[in-house]
């Protein structure tokens, strides 16, 4: 960290703009020539996941399903007990939701080797609406013991993600979405599984973050600052298992907590990290998130302003945590 | 009760409007599946002012066939029909997958603007029909139950549990139709899993199958209801041969404009295609 206390992972300033579900398509293609191993299936919507690039490169290698998310989820598994590495990508609310039972029965369980990269999660999707936002995808995941469950927050990350799981034993739900997400990372940032990353510290409020939350927690603690307010921000894009350790450090630093994700506030970043403290350093948190509600919709990107998941939005909650925090002491002392 | 028809010709030009509408809205929301919603138009149209016994000033009538659209994604050719059917006003279609619209990317669950079942996640709609068909039963209700099923739909495991239980249920109060126009999302059918023979199955599963070789033709369309409303003891599938893009010369049999929307010179294309100044 450098004295002001910022992460040298991140750009100074963000330029880019990326689909990380065609980072995941490319990296994909680049992994199936190391790796003769790597299998992909599909459930009829590889142009929109971008397994259509693996596709293209290694037919012989590459299976369209068909719409059968369960059969997929099955098939997929079937692979895993013959020595492949299956990566099953298909929309989130498809590949944990439709074919949930099947993930915990015939993946999880008996923890297969099997990736299941969706996309189209949270309400980035968009105008198809609220039948095909995700709201839930990492709570229903995260519950499944064995699991491993990653929320990438840029391209960067979502490369190095994909590249890291190859090589790690063991079912994995990575969770990627539809819009552009800004590229926050440089080349540089390292990713390893089940670490949180401290991208900025500070002494007043720790924002945790997933996804595209992060590069809005970075926003929200730079109009903190303005403020006079400094906010520690913190990537937990590995959900689970989670970084007990470096989360209550970040949260014993300041002694209020914001989350912040595109996701149910119940079951997902939010209720993992209440799970956390709540055991280990309880502290005053708010969960910025969808607030036990379904999606509308409309323009992916305009709905996280509709659902108030913007970076003022956690910095009206960190206000709301100060003040709290402000009366308790007064009323101690 | 809705005025039915079954005047050909005022049912091709309720057809002509109602993709011209459908196309409109959108072309207005930028995004949403132009193919299958074309493809499914005369099914529709022969539905709502033809078949059904609806009263959209009564959306809530007891006593009204049902129709769930398993084909979710296919929705705004429905909002089009509903539209035209007098459940709403036309202009409204223009909000088309806007934030708190009632007209959203998949239809929600709404009666006022005559939507009997939340569907658009692939293999739902034909179970909700079957239920729907049972309670019809238990209530000693003479009314009908449709259900419109895409053939990208049958790869669904979902869709087979449902086709048993309706003729393991002998619900003849009950006709499915299958929009059969062999693309899916990624492409043909036959290049990403494909299902054939679909009628064989259907009869297999217990069906009374009537394959219609031009699911465009209003006359056929028509006669096959009326046999389903004659058959008894048995569920009746109408397999519809459609052509996906149905209408516009630009998207027929085009796989790649199943979820897009028209482009401002698509849409002047199809506009003036369908005899409207754009
Ligand atoms: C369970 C489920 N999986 C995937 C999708 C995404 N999806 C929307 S339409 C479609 C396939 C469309 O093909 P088909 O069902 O034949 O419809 P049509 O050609 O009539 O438009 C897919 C895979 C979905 N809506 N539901």
């Amino acid at each position: 960290m450098s004295r002001t206390q910022i992460s040298d992972f991140l750009v100074d300033e963000v330029t880019e703009h990326v689909y990380i579900r065609e980072t995941y398509g490319k990296t994909l293609v680049e992994l199936g020539r190391e790796y003769p191993n790597i299998v992909v299936l599909d459930a009829d919507l590889t142009v929109s996941t971008k397994t259509n690039l693996f596709g293209k490169e290694f037919p012989n290698r590459f299976f369209t399903m068909g719409v059968s998310e369960q059969d997929m989820m099955g098939t997929a598994a079937g692979f895993a007990l013959s020595g492949k590495i299956p990566f099953a990508s298909t929309f989130a609310i498809f590949a944990t939701g439709r074919a949930w039972e099947h993930v915990r029965q015939s993946i999880v369980f008996p923890k297969l080797n099997v990736k299941i990269v969706a996309t189209h999660a949270g309400v980035t999707v968009g105008e198809d609406g609220a039948t095909h936002q995700a709201l839930e995808d990492i709570a229903l995941m995260r519950v499944l013991p064995n699991m491993t469950v990653i929320v990438p927050a840029d391209a960067v990350e979502t490369e190095k993600v994909i590249r890291t799981i190859v090589n790690h034993k063991g079912p994995t739900y990575v969770r990627l979405a539809r819009a552009k997400f800004p590229t926050i990372f440089k080349k540089s940032y390292e990713f390893e599984i089940g670490k949180a990353r401290v991208l900025r510290e500070g002494k007043h409020v720790t924002i945790f973050a997933v996804g595209i939350m992060v590069c809005e927690a970075l926003e929200a603690s730079k109009i903190l600052e303005r403020e006079g307010i400094s906010a520690c921000v913190v990537n937990v894009s590995t959900v689970k298992p989670i970084d007990v350790e470096t989360i209550v450090k970040a949260a014993s630093s300041t002694g209020a907590v914001v989350t912040a994700e595109d996701h149910n506030i119940i079951g997902g970043l939010g209720g993992a990290i209440a799970e956390v403290l709540g055991e280990n350093y309880p502290t005053l948190m708010k969960r910025i998130g969808m607030n036990d509600r379904f999606g509308t919709s409309g323009d992916g990107l305009q709905l996280l302003e509709y659902f108030g998941l913007k970076a003022r939005n956690i910095v009206q909650a960190a206000h709301e945590l100060l003040e709290f925090n402000s009366q308790k002491k007064s009323v101690v002392l | 009760m809705h005025e039915r028809t079954k005047n050909v010709d005022i049912l091709k030009e309720i057809a002509r409007r109602v993709r011209i509408d459908l196309l409109k809205a959108l072309h207005r929301a930028k995004s949403g599946h132009t193919g299958g919603s074309l493809s499914s138009v005369e099914i529709l149209v022969s539905l709502y002012f033809s078949e059904l016994r609806h009263n959209p000033k009564n959306p809530r009538w007891g006593d009204r066939d049902r129709f769930v659209l398993s084909k979710g994604h296919g929705v705004p050719a429905l909002y089009s029909v509903l539209a035209h059917a007098g459940y709403f006003a036309r202009e409204e279609l223009m909000s088309l997958r806007k934030p708190g619209s009632r007209l959203q990317g998949h239809p929600e669950y709404d009666l006022e603007i005559g939507i009997e079942a939340t569907t658009g996640s692939l293999g739902h709609g034909l179970s909700a029909a079957n239920g729907m068909a049972l309670a019809a039963r238990m209530d000693g209700k003479d009314i009908r139950i449709y259900a419109l099923l895409s053939d990208g739909e049958l790869q669904e495991g979902a869709s087979w549990e449902a086709i048993t239980t309706s003729s393991y249920r002998k619900l003849d109060n009950l006709c499915a139709i299958v929009d059969r126009n062999r693309f899916q999302n990624d492409g043909a059918m036959k290049d990403i899993k494909d299902i054939e023979p679909v009628p064989d199955k259907w009869r297999a599963f217990g069906w009374e199958v009537e394959t219609l070789p031009d699911g465009h033709d209003f006359p056929s369309i028509l006669s096959a209801f009326e046999k389903a409303r004659q058959t008894k003891g048995k569920p009746f599938v109408i397999i519809a041969n459609t052509i996906k893009g149905k209408g516009v010369s630009i998207f027929e049999n085009q796989g790649k404009y199943h979820g897009v929307a028209p482009t401002d010179d698509e849409l002047k294309v199809a506009l003036n295609e369908l005899g409207e100044a754009a």
